[in-house]
């Protein structure tokens, strides 16, 4: 610590601080443009300039480390001269027309004009014009405002890990753009918006729809992943007009995925629901609250009445809120049903009964920092988690290890130690590999399933890695897909060896935004239950779906399909309709998205997070949790007496925690299943970021970036060429029954041999059926 | 995925290679700036194409060596003549005949600064400062060849020569 | 064009050949290479061999005149890897020197820089030549190409256990790639924008290791001063200001050129040497440092010496020793707005104050010039240097403010009539014979 004066206040700072920084502490503002505590600095706008005494010039602020003793002043004649003298350079060439400019109203430039700026320029040259940028569907531009602070291109090479911008061309000319004809396409790119200090970067949907104080601002939470990032919702008229992060450090800093950002679009959807209908003699028809309720009541009733209770099933999206999914469950249950389940792209439900409780990331979100050694095992880590990888990069920048076990390569943009990339079938024994190698480095045994392995060269590199960590500094993590594997809980237990030999915290990362809460709302089958894949292949008579599209959100959609269709009674709570709900359902009942009701979902490292609603519920939505309550009233179940949402929330919880209890990742289980045999081509699914949810499906700027390309299917080299194709070939892809698919064939230098990666989720695979499936692909 | 630097010649890759080789290993980056002059020789200008593949081959960002390409000014982005004259009309040079000797060259060929000949023989450009003030006038001939005390007979004589 | 006369040849005791003398063979004649031989035989400690370099006062000589041994022991002893990286980017107008010292004698720079990494500790270096120089570049790579082969570079240099080796990296048309650590960015592969100080090069340099960057002339002095001693060089020159420096020497002078001469030479003889002024007109005035320092008139440059000292007292700066002349032919708002267009062209535009000034200050002097000037604008022109200069992250921005600001101060009368009267007070027909274009006589200016 040194100590320095700031504006004749004496403080004690970090050695190696900035003026900058030191100034935050004691909370004296100093105006900067090109400073951002998240990226390196540039110290180019100069407008953070202080007099710092015995310098002969005036110093930034943001770039001048602080010295033992400095006397700074950030107020004297010297360093507000310079502010202003760098405040008129901004301003000459920057359009003055703030009333026109989507940034009016929170511009940084605007606000620190009225402070620093003179009233009059005495610019009286020709001003710059600067071409606008196409950067895709989600950003505009308007170059001309652009004041060159470079926060945008540092954040696209620095934090986003790839240089989408720069700054071409010098001096006055000097211009941001990305390459000639490329646009902007990392997953994070809507922060750029919320970087620019002015209005050269704006949000294209948002884009001169509202000025800033018209709109109303509710903290929300994010219902995508399971990061559970921080929101401010803003509305107009009870619409959403945009959505803005709201910063939090342990979660996700100041940062969104566009899929955050930008999927508050879908909430204004016409696939919106708004009345509740009921089919009747096999014709749509909107009904009145009350004829819908008693039409959904008296269906589940009849069936239990006439099939039994366990002939309903209950699929909940993991998206739905605490108590909704308390509320569900307990309604189900009430009916006698324990088919209730949330983990609808889940494969493998061995696990179920062996575990010591609720599987969650193994530790807090921020610790992730502090981990020198990280294992991610299946993941599709950078868009289904965009977030965490960033954290990951960040931790490889500053010399943490980083490696990959998973059947695809993608470039995670992270800079990796070692890899180890095979089919999904082979997956376990790989990752048996690490465990072997692992417990070999540190002289200990390993399970005797493992006896048989023999440790590859990628196994090897990545037990080393791992192996080579600090105490406790390590972490195993499974992915999305290493959940959805058809050998899940073998990947759970390895994973839990694998840490347990390190030393090290072993974690899942939260697919949903409800992945940890599902658990919490007792939202999963009962000892006599079927699970989510269960109740599908042994298809019920009645379903009540709360929130999700089955087609798209279940492990084999054409088989949720076919076992809906069949179904008798089909109950969906949901605030989008579609086709496939109109063909399989009976009551269609609207419910509030997450901007519409109060809720709690809890994230991966299963904090608490509750939120109010943000608008008004449209049309005629309700609330789930409140149609839930009349639901179990008209069927007359005791227990459904609550008043809000919050004594549904405390009656789950007991209570209102901060953080749940019983988070465990341990598993008992009794034998490893290694070994498959396969024959034929390998499905590797993944969920591609724009359509892992209802929401994010229908927001149509989303819908037009280039992570939501249709289908493909991918292959390497060596498949490819095995099966008679070249890239750009159409191929034709079946599952041995009747349904084929045709796509185009693609070359995936990152895919194992014998493997074809077609996305799930979508409209045009979901005849494919399983995500872990055995293709056969030809040239159509 | 085809390489896209399959565009550029073995000989250029052969010469870029050359240049990578005088870095530390992971340091290839290093070697843009003379990996897009041998590229601008062998195709006569910087396309972008031209520039994402000298990136490619470098594993560097396209942006970020268009962001090289667009700063250093003996890059041409766009299509140039046969022969690029380069006049330094800086100060020290211009007290020697550097504008005039421009001003002579315009005359001559019918083309202002940034102009190429109907003919696509010619390409005039204004140049900073060579280095070589006390041999002004001074021209840079396709960037590489300097040539000296550029009065009008010289100057005829170079244009004369250039075929 | 070689050297055209010298009081104390040193540097450029090489050029008598022209371009016959660069090759190693020549410089082994001229007792080339034997200070590193001496150097590593004797097994020389580092810390002898920079007090050497104190000893001599060798001030850099890119322009600021920073004393280069005193820069060398900032250089951290225990760092795994260092660089010795050399600045031949001589991009300010009117310098043309290191370019006939690496046309002429390559070898000497060469030599200075192996010197220098095994002051210093480091095993690569780099020399940054300015792409307009393609052919001397070239050269220097064949020169690289010899020592190599005679085993001066490379591994275990001369039996030793020294190693070092050494590469030649060409910009392409960027000024402000002289200023140090825009070079280091553009050797990076990166645009040529200079970072903020601090940390020093001397802590982090090229890649992020510790690097010691010095001019081509101050390397190629080395071999030099450690053959007389340090003493001895000092003595050449003036106290503080040791040796002798090469001026470039452009403008209205019969025979422009470089010349070395000892440090505190009279302007007056250094004139005289160049041939005195050209067609016998009168001086009007001499930028005597490179076109970023400020201009003197002609009475006050008479009466300096050429040292950092006897310049800086004038209110300029030697800067790289390059010397622009101009006699009565000239008119003041011309070549100011000539030298403002260089600062707006060249501006790297990372600080808002350069980026934004540079052009602002070229527009104005552009106005005046073209008859459209404002009484208010010398004001203006003033107040916009001032807001300019002492801002921004490398020196550009005030190189940019320099000559305005003396531009104005020394002949502001020359603005006024501008302004005024919408045209030069020089008459153009003058100007148009001062530069000798037209009538040139084919012999101007030949060896
Ligand atoms: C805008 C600018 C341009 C410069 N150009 C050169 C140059 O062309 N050559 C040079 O040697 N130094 C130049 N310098 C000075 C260098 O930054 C640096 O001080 C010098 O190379 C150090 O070497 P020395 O100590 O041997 O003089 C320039 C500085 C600035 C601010
Ligand atoms: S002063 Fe000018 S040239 Fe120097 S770093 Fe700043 S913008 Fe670039
Ligand atoms: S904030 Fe310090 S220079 Fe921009």
């Amino acid at each position: 610590m040194v100590e320095i004066e700031i504006d004749g206040k004496t403080l004690e700072v970090a050695e190696g601080s900035t003026i900058i920084e030191a100034a935050h502490q004691l909370g004296t503002y100093i105006p900067h443009f090109c400073y951002h505590k998240k990226l390196s600095i540039a110290a180019n706008c100069r407008m953070c300039l202080v007099q710092v005494e015995k310098a002969p010039k005036p110093m930034p602020a943001c770039a001048t480390p602080v010295t033992k003793g400095m006397k700074v002043f950030t107020h004297s004649d010297l360093a507000v001269k310079a502010q202003k003298a760098v405040m008129e350079f901004l301003l000459i060439n920057h359009p003055l027309d703030c009333p026109i400019c989507d940034q009016g109203g929170e511009c940084q430039l605007q606000d620190l004009a009225v402070g620093y700026g003179e009233s009059a320029s005495k610019y009286e040259e020709e001003k710059r014009v600067v071409p606008d940028k196409d950067l895709g569907p989600l950003v505009s531009t308007d170059m001309t405002r652009c004041i060159n602070c470079t926060r945008c291109i540092r954040f696209t090479a620095e934090i986003a890990g790839f240089m989408e911008l720069g700054q071409s061309y010098r001096g006055e000319r000097a211009e941001v753009m990305p390459f000639i004809g490329k646009t902007v396409n990392t997953e994070l790119s809507g922060n750029i918006i919320d970087l620019c200090p002015v209005g050269a970067l704006t949000s294209k949907p948002f884009r001169f729809s509202a000025r800033t104080w018209e709109l109303s601002r509710r903290k929300s939470v994010s219902p995508h992943d399971g990061l559970g990032s921080n929101l401010i919702v803003q509305t107009k008229h009870d619409k959403v007009m945009r959505v803005l992060p709201l910063e939090n450090e342990d979660i996700n800093e100041c940062w969104l995925t566009d899929k955050e950002r930008f999927s508050y679009q879908g909430l204004s959807s016409s696939a919106r629901l708004t009345k509740p209908m009921v089919k009747q003699g096999g014709q749509w028809v909107e009904v009145d609250w009350s004829v819908a309720l008693d039409y959904a009541a008296h269906a589940l009733r009849d069936v239990a009445k006439t099939h039994g209770g366990a002939a309903i099933g209950g699929l909940l999206s993991p998206h739905a809120t605490l108590e909704e999914m308390y509320l569900a469950q307990k309604l189900l249950r009430g009916m006698g049903s324990e088919n209730i389940d949330f983990r609808l792209r889940q494969s493998d439900f061995s696990a179920d009964g062996h575990r010591r409780g609720t599987p969650w990331l193994g530790m807090k979100i921020a610790d992730i920092a502090k981990l020198d050694r990280v294992l991610v095992v299946g993941s599709f880590l950078r868009k289904d988690h965009p977030l965490l990888a960033q954290r990951l990069r960040q931790s490889a920048k500053r010399g943490a290890q980083i490696s990959v076990l998973h059947s695809a390569d993608d470039d995670l943009l992270i800079k990796l130690t070692a890899r180890a990339i095979a089919a999904p079938s082979q997956l376990p024994a790989l990752l048996g590999q690490v465990v072997k190698a692992v417990c070999a480095l540190k002289g200990t045994a390993s399970d005797t399933a493992l006896a048989a392995v023999t440790v590859s060269a990628e196994a090897q590199a990545i037990a080393q890695s791992l192996a080579s960590g600090s105490d406790g500094g390590s972490a195993v993590l499974l992915g999305n897909f290493a959940q959805q594997h058809p050998q899940a809980a073998t990947l759970q237990a390895l994973a839990g060896q694998l840490a347990a030999a390190l030393g090290g915290r072993f974690g899942f990362l939260g697919e949903a935004a409800n992945s940890v809460g599902g658990y919490v709302g007792k939202a999963t089958p009962g000892a006599a239950g079927l699970g989510a894949a269960a109740m599908l292949k042994d298809p019920r008579h009645a379903y009540v779906v709360l929130g999700a599209e089955p087609e798209f959100d279940c492990a084999d959609g054409a088989q949720a399909l076919a076992s809906l269709g069949k179904a008798a009674a089909v109950v969906v709570l949901t605030s989008f309709k579609s086709q496939a709900m109109l063909d399989y359902a009976a009551v269609l009942l609207p419910v509030s998205p997450f901007s519409e009701t109060s809720g709690t979902f809890i994230n991966t490292e299963g904090r608490v997070q509750s939120f109010f609603a943000a608008a008004k519920p449209l049309g005629e939505t309700r609330p789930a949790w409140k149609v839930l309550r009349v639901l179990g009233n008209l069927l007359d179940m005791p227990g459904f007496e609550f008043n809000s949402s919050e004594d549904v929330r405390s009656e789950a919880l007991a209570g209102k925690p901060d953080f749940v209890s019983g988070l465990d990742n341990g598993i008992d289980l009794a034998e490893l299943n290694l070994n498959t045999s396969i024959n034929g081509v390998e499905r590797v699914a993944d969920v591609p970021i724009h359509f892992a949810d209802a929401l994010v499906r229908r927001a149509p700027s989303l819908q037009q970036a280039t992570d939501s390309a249709a289908p493909t299917a991918r292959m390497n080299a060596a498949t490819l060429g095995k099966l008679g194709l070249v890239a750009g070939d159409r191929a034709r892809v079946g599952t041995g029954g009747a349904a084929t698919v045709t796509l185009s064939a693609e070359l995936d230098t990152g895919l194992p041999d014998g493997v074809v990666r077609i996305a799930a989720a979508h409209a045009d695979t979901v005849a494919l059926g399983a995500m872990c499936a055995v293709l056969s692909v030809e040239k159509a | 995925m085809n390489n896209q630097y399959d565009m550029l010649s073995s000989e250029s890759l052969r010469r870029i290679d050359r240049e990578v080789a005088k870095y530390p290993a992971d340091q290839k980056q290093s070697a843009v700036m003379a990996a897009l002059v041998i590229a601008q020789d062998e195709k006569g200008w910087l396309a972008k194409e031209t520039i994402a593949a000298v990136a490619s081959y470098l594993g560097m960002a396209p942006i970020a060596a268009y962001e090289v390409a667009s700063f250093y000014n003996m890059y041409d982005l766009n299509p140039v003549g046969k022969y690029k004259l380069t006049v330094c009309t800086n100060l020290p040079c211009a007290l020697s005949g550097g504008v005039h000797a421009a001003d002579y060259v315009k005359q001559k060929l019918g083309i202002d600064f940034n102009e190429t000949t109907a003919d696509g023989k010619f390409t005039l450009k204004e140049g900073e400062c060579m280095g070589a003030c006390g041999d002004a006038p001074v021209m840079l001939v396709n960037n590489k060849r300097m040539c000296s005390f550029m009065l009008p007979e010289q100057i005829d004589k170079l244009l004369a020569e250039c075929k | 064009m070689a050297l055209i006369d010298t009081i104390n040849p040193l540097l450029t005791t090489g050029w008598a050949k022209g371009d016959a003398g660069w090759s190693l063979k020549d410089y082994e004649a001229r007792g080339g290479y034997a200070q590193l031989k001496r150097i590593l035989s004797s097994k020389m400690s580092q810390d002898d061999l920079i007090a050497e370099v104190k000893k001599s006062v060798l001030r850099g000589r890119g322009g600021a005149g920073f004393p280069t041994g005193l820069k060398w022991s900032f250089m951290p002893k225990a760092a795994p890897e260092k660089y010795v990286v050399c600045n031949t980017d001589e991009g300010e107008p009117g310098t043309f020197k290191d370019r006939d010292l690496l046309r002429f004698d390559p070898h000497s720079t060469i030599e200075g820089m192996i010197i220098a990494g095994y002051a210093v500790g480091a095993k690569r270096g780099y020399n940054y030549i300015h792409g307009e120089i393609f052919e001397i570049y070239q050269r220097f790579e064949e020169a690289l190409d010899q020592a190599r082969a005679a085993g001066y570079l490379g591994n275990n240099i001369l039996g030793s256990d020294f190693s070092f080796d050494l590469f030649a990296h060409h910009g392409w048309g960027a000024y402000i790639c002289g200023e140090e650590t825009g070079l280091l960015e553009s050797i990076e592969g990166k645009k040529g924008q200079p970072r903020f100080k601090p940390p020093f090069p001397a802590n982090f340099g090229l890649y992020g290791k510790p690097t010691t960057i010095n001019n081509t002339e101050t390397f190629a002095a080395i071999p030099f001063i450690l053959g007389m001693g340090g003493e001895a060089y000092l003595n050449l020159g003036k106290p503080n200001n040791g040796g002798t420096k090469l001026f470039s020497v452009s403008g209205h002078v019969n025979r422009p050129g470089n010349y070395e001469v000892p440090m505190g030479t009279p302007f007056a003889k250094l004139l005289e040497m160049a041939g005195g002024m050209r067609g016998g007109r009168k001086l009007k005035a001499v930028i005597p440092g490179g076109s970023s320092a400020p201009v003197l008139p002609a009475d006050v440059v008479m009466e300096c010496t050429m040292d950092y000292d006897s310049i800086a007292k004038a209110g300029s700066m030697l800067g790289s020793g390059a010397v622009i002349v101009m006699d009565e032919t000239v008119c003041m708002v011309k070549a100011l707005e000539r030298l403002s267009y260089f600062y707006f062209e060249e501006s790297c535009g990372q600080c808002t104050p350069c980026r934004e000034g540079s052009g602002w200050l070229y527009r104005v002097v552009h106005r005046i010039e073209h008859g459209e000037g404002r009484p208010e604008d010398l004001d203006l022109l003033n107040r916009v240097t001032d807001n300019m200069m002492g801002k921004t992250i490398c020196a550009l921005a005030d190189a940019a403010a320099f000559p305005v600001r003396s531009f104005i101060k020394h002949f502001k009368s020359e603005f006024e009539y501008h302004i005024e009267h919408k045209k030069c007070l020089v008459d153009p027909d003058v100007q148009r014979a001062g530069s000798g274009f037209f009538s040139a006589s084919a012999t101007a200016g030949t060896v």
